[in-house]
């Protein structure tokens, strides 16, 4: 659990209380025993960067591995990808500048999901 | 084109059983991954029964192959149509499928039959995917708690005595079975012995498949497989 | 089934809403371009939050995770991408029900295909409702105790093959009617997890329609097969839009806040005038004798579904609502040793938790 502390319904105030996701091991269980999330880049070719195609969850970081080729590239050969567990993510805010956006409250943020997928990505 | 038909019906069934498994898997993200194994299996089973059928010259299809032929007349090892069990029991089975299929495949794809070798050729990709699923999820299973271990374990002692069949001497196919066997253990101990797994003893070794002698299970999974087909003769779908 | 084709025009039935997805992925690229309002030059805007947000969604941009947003935003967002999720997921076990019988290796290869898929549309959508602050697991455990719902759709049997042909054709036509505005959502993630969607669902559509086109050109036999699939859910899937406007509980709220792009009836009527030509390609009969064109309205009337039907099924009562839930919690429950061995493992691995000690099973002690 992550950005929710802030601004989930019932947090009342969009006070900053810290996330508990920071105190949480890497890749370790989530709540409910749950698997941990993990962000998924996928270079679709050579010649191309990374680039952020979602998240998935697994155990370890082997797994997520596997699952991010099943999810993501499908049958495509030859791809790179990457997982990193989102909760090892710092992020700024979008508007990390805006006024009502305090900089030191910058933390994990769970995982700004589907960014565009670059042309010729795979099966898309 | 008997051991086309043996390559053809260990993917067909496999990709069946597997199929099972829909809705059911332990995490959605596993839903995925047996799909995909099952999609796997049931390509290569379409490309090796169209293959079989062409041979065979009787203007038999992947289909008429598929749904209109008997238990008698399938020639898949029993492995693959022992029912499903528990996930740690559909892992024990694609790894010692895998485990076979691979070196197996790997031949095959250097064999005079060009159409043959080709098919090999990219099957053996995809299986090499499918043993390491089955070896990443044999260890978890294997080494994770102590519920998962004894399930393994168990499944691992089950299944065993399947493996047999496997290499069975077929001097007339264009790669030998029997002498694969050494390659076969030389990728499952290692990944028992990680998993902190007992590698059974050698005793009973259950055989017939490729003889069209099989278990009792695989009527049920025709019948299952084949009821909708049969129904309506002559049809197209 | 090589070198038979149905005379599907276009891209397929749904090729003119697919540019309408093209086109949606375009306005988001074109408002990323534009820049949030007020800051043309990236710098702060000292504005209360509440305003900031408004302006956001007035001028077409997208609101991101991070960005304050009201909690009825965030909660009206958790529960449709929470019960869109659950959709796929419950909705994989209708088509499901026929892989194991699929007629033909060619049509069981593209269902197992299609409802891998639906597996994986499951999964964006959870990432998209996890970036609001809610587990996976928290939303599991909420389908699994009946405290959120699914698409009543879902609650049907699929009885015959031509039901697998059904769902294709009008149950994923009307999802995707209904999802194509979704690609304008005002919530970026969701918006984006959209867009995906629809373009891999397109085949999804063409499949059910291919599978009725070939029945119906088939055996008499099949021929009744099809047409009682299409009598079967025709209904259904018009009541799968939800209840009339007049009686549509959140809607008002989530036009102004552009997660909701149309009504309820104005994405009914814009299936039905869809599915019309197309059954007449399909020569199927729609089950509704009042069904004609309107040229005033320049649209068809049609025979609204039961909504009384359509709440029986939702609060718990349709044909299979326990089945496929009793189905969904038996699988959790029974992979429950098999997730919990993972993470085990990894915990193991990581050198944490009880690294040293090796399975109890050893010494022959069941597992607790």
């Amino acid at each position: 659990m992550s950005d929710h502390a802030r601004t989930l319904p019932g947090a009342g105030d969009g006070g900053r209380t810290p996330s508990d996701d920071t105190s949480r091991p890497a890749n370790g269980p989530a709540r409910h025993g749950g698997w941990p999330l993990w962000e998924v880049f996928v270079r679709p070719r050579r010649g191309l960067a990374h680039h952020h195609v979602g998240s998935l969850h697994a155990p370890d970081a082997e797994l997520a591995l596997r699952n991010a080729r099943d999810l993501y590239t499908r049958r495509q050969e030859g791809v790179s990808i990457w997982v990193v567990p989102a909760a090892a993510i710092t992020a700024s805010s979008p508007d990390e500048k805006d006024a009502f956006f305090d900089p030191a409250a910058d933390k994990v943020y769970r995982h700004p999901t589907f960014y565009e997928v670059p042309e010729g990505a795979p099966h898309l | 084109m008997d051991h086309l038909l043996a390559l053809g019906d260990d993917a067909l069934v496999a990709a069946q059983r597997l199929g099972e498994w829909v809705a059911a898997a332990p995490e959605l993200e596993e839903d995925i991954a047996l799909a995909n194994i099952a999609l796997d299996q049931l390509g290569a089973a379409r490309m090796l029964l169209t293959y079989a059928g062409e041979l065979e010259g009787a203007g038999r299809d992947e289909d008429a192959l598929a749904y209109l032929r008997d238990d008698r007349e399938f020639r898949n090892c029993l492995l693959v149509e022992l029912p499903n069990g528990d996930f740690a029991v559909t892992m024990a089975k694609l790894l010692f499928l895998a485990a076979y299929q691979l070196p197996l495949y790997t031949a095959l794809s250097g064999c005079a039959d060009e159409r043959l070798a080709a098919i090999a050729g990219k099957a053996r990709k995809e299986v090499a995917y499918h043993l390491d699923h089955a070896r990443l999820w044999t260890l978890r299973l294997g080494d994770g708690t102590a519920e998962s271990h004894r399930r393994m374990q168990s499944a691992v002692d089950e299944i065993w005595p399947y493996t047999h069949e496997l290499f069975q001497p077929d001097p007339t196919a264009p790669v030998d079975p029997a002498g694969l066997r050494a390659e076969f253990l030389a990728i499952v101990e290692p990944v028992l012995a990680e998993a902190t797994l007992t590698r059974p003893a050698d005793g009973w070794a259950p055989e017939g498949g490729r003889r069209g002698l099989h278990t009792e299970h695989l009527s049920y999974l025709l019948a299952e497989m084949q009821v909708l087909h049969r129904a309506h003769p002559g049809a197209r779908w | 089934m090589h070198g038979h084709h149905s005379p599907v025009p276009g891209d397929g039935p749904a090729s003119g809403l697919l540019d309408q997805v093209e086109e949606a992925e375009a306005a988001l690229r074109a408002a990323a371009e534009r820049g949030r309002p007020g800051a043309p030059d990236g710098h702060a805007v000292d504005a209360d939050p509440q305003e900031y947000f408004t302006a956001l969604i007035e001028a077409d941009q997208k609101i991101e995770p991070r960005d304050w947003m009201p909690d009825a935003y965030r909660r009206t967002l958790i529960r449709q991408i929470a019960q869109h999720a659950h959709s796929e997921i419950i909705g994989m076990q209708p088509e499901g029900n026929w892989i194991t019988r699929a007629p033909s290796l060619k049509r069981k290869a593209i269902l197992l295909a299609k409802v891998q898929d639906e597996a994986g549309h499951g999964l964006y959508l959870y990432a998209a409702a996890e970036t609001l602050g809610v587990s996976r697991d928290e939303l599991v455990e909420l389908l699994l105790a009946g405290r959120q719902k699914y698409s009543s759709i879902f609650n049907y049997p699929t009885l015959t093959w031509a039901d697998v042909g059904a769902i294709g054709w009008l149950v994923d036509g009307a999802a995707i009617v209904n999802q194509v505005p979704l690609c304008r959502c005002s919530y970026g993630p969701y918006a984006r997890a959209m867009i995906r969607i629809c373009k891999e669902e397109s085949f999804h559509q063409r499949q059910g329609f291919e599978i009725l086109y070939t029945l119906a050109h088939g055996t008499p036999a099949q021929r009744q097969m099809a047409q009682d699939a299409v009598d079967r859910w025709w209904y259904p899937s018009l009541a799968m839009f939800g209840p009339p406007d007049r009686d549509s509980v959140h809607s008002a709220q989530s036009m102004a806040w552009k997660i909701k792009r149309f009504s309820n009836d104005e994405l009914r009527q814009r299936f039905v005038d869809m599915c019309v030509p197309q059954a007449e390609v399909l020569g199927l009969r729609i089950p509704d004798p009042n069904l004609r064109w309107n040229p005033e309205r320049q649209s068809y009337d049609f025979t609204p579904p039961d909504y009384a039907e359509l709440m029986r099924v939702i609060s718990g009562d349709g044909p299979c609502n326990r089945q496929r839930m009793a189905r969904r919690r038996r699988a959790h429950t029974e992979g429950a040793w098999v997730r919990e061995a993972a993470a085990a493992y990894a915990a193991k691995r990581a050198g944490r938790g009880p690294a040293a000690t090796r399975p109890a099973a050893r010494d022959g002690r069941a597992a607790a």
